[in-house]
């Protein structure tokens, strides 16, 4: 029996998905655009790894399946997968963490809504801890064709030192801690002059930083479209701009600038597109803005003294953790019972 | 070593004296555990379970003389409620022990009445007002339903009546939900 | 002279479908075959009938009197015959019964004899009687009797007195009309309030959809000469008409769940409730009629002045009901009443009787998990986390629910309105709320058998020492006696006894057994006790079915136990 209200808003987890999908659109056209079609052949193995593997366990959890997969929340975990992952993984990598992501972190939780992890970040912290070589190996912007990056992603051998490197981030970390080695011949050049490459843009990583920008410009329709709030992002990038900042001042030799940071590897990404999965993020708007401050700065944190090529994946886990105790100690007061 | 061994009993002695204060500091006064089934128990003091009332029930619970599925107004949730409490398996209902009946409440028939005050004796919670020789009537707020003045009365002018919902009583359901349906 | 407005946190803006039935005026119903006229309407306690079946009543005649320290009389809306006082069915969603006064009508809709009051000079104690008794009850939907509300906190007077005709529920539009139609009326009622409760300042707040009304009763203001009553068009967003949501918007204050208004100096009516006290207290007219939207799926969406007791069914005819209606809703769509039935009477609470198809109002797709997303928090107006207490609902953890606030949910619909998860939240508020209330009601009864069983155990173990005290007294009585008697016959026959070395001894054998026979005696007396009393004038038929009884218990008796 239905009771009121008897009138609902046209709203559906679909639409939501959908419109986070849409968002990812300028972002991947800029990865194509610098970067190749590989992206896109990622994508689809990613998606259809996804439908396979949700498909598998609502069959297996006895779930109404139409219901659950035309909601589209394995395919933005997909998407989000392949666009954190190296574009040139081979094909095998990047179904085995799609699998991981729904069966094991997504259904084996619940399903949609119960998932206490980012599905798509603890697929890239299995793979980065269990594949570390794979994982660290980007090609520069424009640097391989279409058809040799399905040769990598789908070929047996692979010889990806010769054709590519590391990625901006950790690059500019690895010439700059060559910088403070007094027996290296990068000694005493600082952060901008390191940046002088061809493997550098004009904020970030050539071509990287164009897709950042791509994140960013989708990231701020989704504000806009009220899908997200302002709190995690506005808090993500203030905290890792800050902290970045901080140290860059002091240490300008030793350490990147904000801009920097805001503009290489996932920050953009991880600000509006997974820091923001209302699913296991938190949800007060205090709550928020703790929860994102935190990853920006452990984000920072792990790109500046870590060993891994970026930050945003551990960092989102390890406030996943944190998001019981964040919401619980972050409600905000009723009606009628707040102090002016 | 002796200075080792002297050491590790000095800290032994403190902790040990530390826990023993702890342990006469933090005492805990009486039996809760019987408060705290009791409390569970739904207080028709029926006597189904074949002890006489609730606490009595209760007392044996706890000392392990009873088992927790023997109260039949307290029903399926009241077992659940106490296997929470005692961290035991759920047990369903102990059929010799009765079975669970909508909440009722006795009504007696003033037409056939004789005013014999046996009732008014077997009420638990005197809920039954009335004299010798006058009529009885059943005080239906304060009855727990649980039907030891049936069996006693010499007419049997005593009948169960379910109680009905009120619009103070009435209750929303739980929501259906309807995943299932749609598939 | 723009007022400063405040902002209530979350609530939504809903398709407001109000203009269709604004464009006629309010119109009278005829009178219907027969009224149905639940005694109990209001908040508080059942008023108990003052009729009988085969009583003529007049209009406006009193036949439910208020019971109770909160209650509210009822009237008969017309003139007739009483057929019936008999449980009805009620326009709940829960389909059950109420004491009702079914009245045929004569026809003749004539006025009985009215009490009257001069409301210019009663005090206001005598005031508050005389609306009890007149049945004003706030018309809003919370229908809580209006005479409880119109006393002045505890300085004896009031900062503000707000009006509530923002009327913030799509479809709905009965207060609009009344505005348009009887401003200067209502405004007479509020100045009567505003006496009663000696308020400073009186602020109507309606929704700016409505400048009709608005530019009416601005002009009623201006008209009566009065000052400090304000008009305010406050911005349309729903549920800007719920009290509390209203009393924030117009004054800033915000009133906890659990505390009264006024003791913020605040107090708020609706104005259908301004417009019935007038009726009240200027011609003695109690409350048997108000004005109902007729709305949804009708060829003429309307409002009517409807008789309290007729038949929904009946209002709606007037209107015209499509052929594929499937439901009444009794309010609005977003915290209107789903009714169990066509037929049932339209009350003091009916603001509108919104008629429901599955195309207006179609069933919401299915239900999916919740996401966390938090549309639900952002338009609460309570603040609250629906989500959270949604997942304490459901997994019937309320003791949690609670803690996140339940009971400070108005149950308004904003949450289920937005959630993308077409999750029905508030029926999960609901259920927890009631779940919680009967838990507490079972608690409170448990806890009173416990009292009253120790006590009833406590009072046996006194009687048994009190009458084992009394026996050890009579027994020491009686074998003193029997000492007495014995010495005194043993007195006599001394020769008898010529053994003097055991004199005690036959005399302790007969105060044995005299003891012995005394307390036969009164096993034999309290037996007689215990048997049935009040046996002497039976009936034939009586004491034929004692006999049938006792025969019955003699059979079953009499079998040995079977094996066990």
């Amino acid at each position: 029996m239905i009771n009121s209200p008897f009138v609902r808003k046209a709203a559906s987890v679909q639409q939501v998905m959908l419109q986070v999908l849409l968002a990812l659109v300028p972002g991947i056209a800029a990865y194509v655009w610098f970067f190749g079609a590989g992206i896109l052949v990622q994508i689809a193995l990613a998606s259809a790894a996804a439908v396979a593997g949700e498909a598998a366990m609502l069959a297996v959890r006895g779930k109404p399946k139409a219901l659950f997969l035309s909601d589209l929340s394995a395919i933005v975990t997909a998407w989000l997968i392949a666009l954190t992952f190296p574009p040139i993984v081979p094909w095998w990598l990047t179904v085995t963490a799609t699998l991981l992501a729904i069966v094991v972190v997504k259904q084996l939780y619940g399903g949609l809504g119960q998932n206490p992890f980012n599905p798509a970040m603890a697929a890239f912290c299995l793979m980065i801890v269990a594949y570390p070589a794979l994982m660290s190996q980007w090609p520069a912007a424009g640097q391989l064709d279409f058809s040799s990056q399905l040769q990598l992603i789908f070929g047996g051998a692979r010889q990806v030192d010769a054709i590519s490197g590391a990625t901006p981030l950790d690059a500019l970390r690895t010439a700059l801690r060559a910088a403070a080695n007094p027996d290296s011949q990068l000694h005493g050049l600082r952060a901008a002059q390191l940046m002088d490459g061809p493997a550098y843009g004009m904020l970030g990583g050539k071509g990287g930083e164009w897709v950042a920008l791509g994140f960013l410009l989708g990231g701020l329709w989704l504000l806009q479209r009220r899908i997200i709030t302002w709190h995690i992002p506005g808090a993500f990038c203030l905290a890792l701009a800050a902290s970045a900042g901080l140290l860059w001042a002091v240490r300008p030799e030793g350490f990147a600038s904000p801009v920097f940071h805001l503009a290489s590897g996932g920050a953009m990404l991880g600000a509006f597109f997974i820091l923001t999965d209302p699913v296991s993020g938190a949800t007060t708007p205090r709550g928020k803005l703790l929860f994102a401050a935190g990853a920006g700065v452990l984000t920072f944190v792990i790109r500046a003294f870590g060993a891994y090529p970026d930050g945003v994946a551990f960092a989102t886990l390890l406030m996943n953790l944190c998001v019981p105790l964040i919401d619980m100690n972050t409600q905000a007061p009723v009606f009628g019972h707040k102090k002016d | 070593m002796l200075t080792a061994l002297l050491v590790m009993t000095a800290v032994a002695l403190v902790l040990g004296a530390l826990l023993g204060y702890a342990s006469l500091k933090f005492k805990v006064e009486g039996d809760p555990l019987v408060e705290k089934i009791d409390a569970i128990l739904p207080q028709t003091q029926c006597g189904q379970c074949g002890f006489p009332g609730c606490r009595p029930y209760a007392t044996a619970i706890a000392s392990g003389e009873a088992d927790i599925n023997q109260c039949p107004p307290g029903g399926e949730e009241g077992i659940r409620k106490l296997a929470d409490l005692l961290g035991r398996e759920f047990k369903s209902l102990s059929e010799e022990h009765g079975v669970e009946k909508p909440k009722s409440v006795a009504v007696i028939d003033e037409n056939t009445c004789i005013g014999c005050t046996l009732c008014i004796q077997a009420c638990p919670v005197d809920a039954i007002v009335g004299a010798a020789k006058q009529l009885h009537t059943v005080v239906a707020g304060e009855c727990t339903g649980c039907e030891l003045c049936i069996a006693p009365c010499p007419v049997d002018c005593i009948a169960m009546e379910p109680i009905v919902d009120t619009l103070d009583t009435w209750k929303w359901r739980y929501p259906v939900i309807q995943i299932k349906q749609a598939a | 002279m723009l007022r400063k407005l405040f902002k209530f946190h979350g609530g939504v803006k809903p398709q407001t479908h109000k203009t269709q039935s604004t464009t006629q005026p309010i119109a009278r119903v005829p009178l219907p075959e027969r009224l149905v006229i639940p005694l109990h309407q209001a908040v508080g306690g059942h008023p108990r009938p003052l009729v009988a079946p085969g009583d003529k009543v007049f209009k406006g005649q009193r036949i439910g009197g208020a019971d109770g320290s909160l209650s509210s009389a009822v009237h008969a809306s017309t003139s007739g015959i009483v057929r019936d006082v008999a449980p009805a069915l009620m326009p709940h969603t829960s389909g059950l019964t109420t004491l009702s006064v079914v009245i045929e009508p004569d026809g003749e809709d004539r006025w009985g004899e009215l009490d009257k009051v001069n409301y210019r000079t009663a005090p206001p104690d005598e005031l508050r009687d005389f609306l009890r008794d007149a049945g004003v009850v706030g018309l809003g939907g919370a229908v809580f009797p209006s005479y409880a509300k119109l006393k002045p906190g505890k300085e004896g007077r009031l900062k503000t007195l707000v009006i509530n005709g923002a009327e913030c529920e799509p479809f709905i539009t009965c207060d609009d009309l009344l505005m348009r139609e009887r401003a200067a009326d209502m405004l007479k009622g509020i100045v009567a309030m505003r006496h009663m409760l000696q308020a400073e300042e009186v602020l109507i707040g309606i929704e700016d959809n409505k400048p009709e009304a608005v530019a009416a009763v601005q002009a009623a203001i201006a008209a009566s000469g009065q000052s400090g009553i304000q008009a305010v068009a406050i911005p349309t967003r729903y549920p800007a008409g719920g009290a509390k949501q209203l009393i924030r918007v117009l004054t800033g204050i915000e009133v906890p769940h659990g505390r009264r208004s006024t003791d913020f100096g605040v107090q708020c009516f609706n104005v259908g409730t301004a417009y019935s006290i007038f009726e009240a207290l200027e011609f003695g007219r109690p409350l048997i009629s108000r004005v109902v939207t007729v709305a949804g799926n009708v060829d003429q969406p309307r409002n009517y002045e409807v008789l309290i007791g007729t038949p929904m069914d009946h209002v709606v005819r007037q209107s015209g009901a499509r052929p594929d209606t499937d439901r009444y809703i009794m309010g609005g769509p977003m915290m209107g009443v789903r009714l169990p039935a066509f037929d049932v009477p339209v009350v003091k609470a009916t603001n509108c009787i919104l008629v429901g198809s599955p195309a207006l109002f179609p069933p919401p797709p299915p239900e999916m998990p919740c996401i966390r997303c938090g549309e639900c928090a952002k338009a609460c107006p309570a603040d609250l986390a629906p989500f959270e207490m949604y997942w304490f609902s459901r997994s019937k953890n309320f003791g949690k629910a609670q803690e996140y606030h339940l009971f400070d949910c108005i149950e308004c619909g904003c949450c289920s309105f937005v959630c993308p998860s077409h999750i029905p939240l508030v029926d999960y508020f609901r259920f927890s709320k009631s779940e919680i209330w009967a838990r507490e009601r079972d608690k409170s009864s448990a806890d009173a058998a416990r009292d009253r069983f120790e006590f009833k155990n406590f009072r046996q173990e006194r009687e048994k020492q009190e009458k084992a005290e009394k026996l050890a007294a009579k027994a020491a009585a009686t074998r003193e006696k029997v000492a007495a008697d014995s010495q005194a016959g043993t007195a006599s026959p001394a020769t008898e006894a010529p053994d003097t070395a055991k004199p005690a001894a036959p005399s302790a054998e007969d105060t044995k057994r005299a003891l012995i026979a005394a307390a036969m005696e009164k096993a034999r007396q309290q037996k007689a006790q215990i048997a049935p009393k009040n046996t002497e004038q039976l009936s034939a038929e009586t004491q034929a079915d004692i006999d049938a009884i006792e025969a019955r218990r003699a059979a079953t008796a009499t079998p040995p136990t079977p094996d066990a």
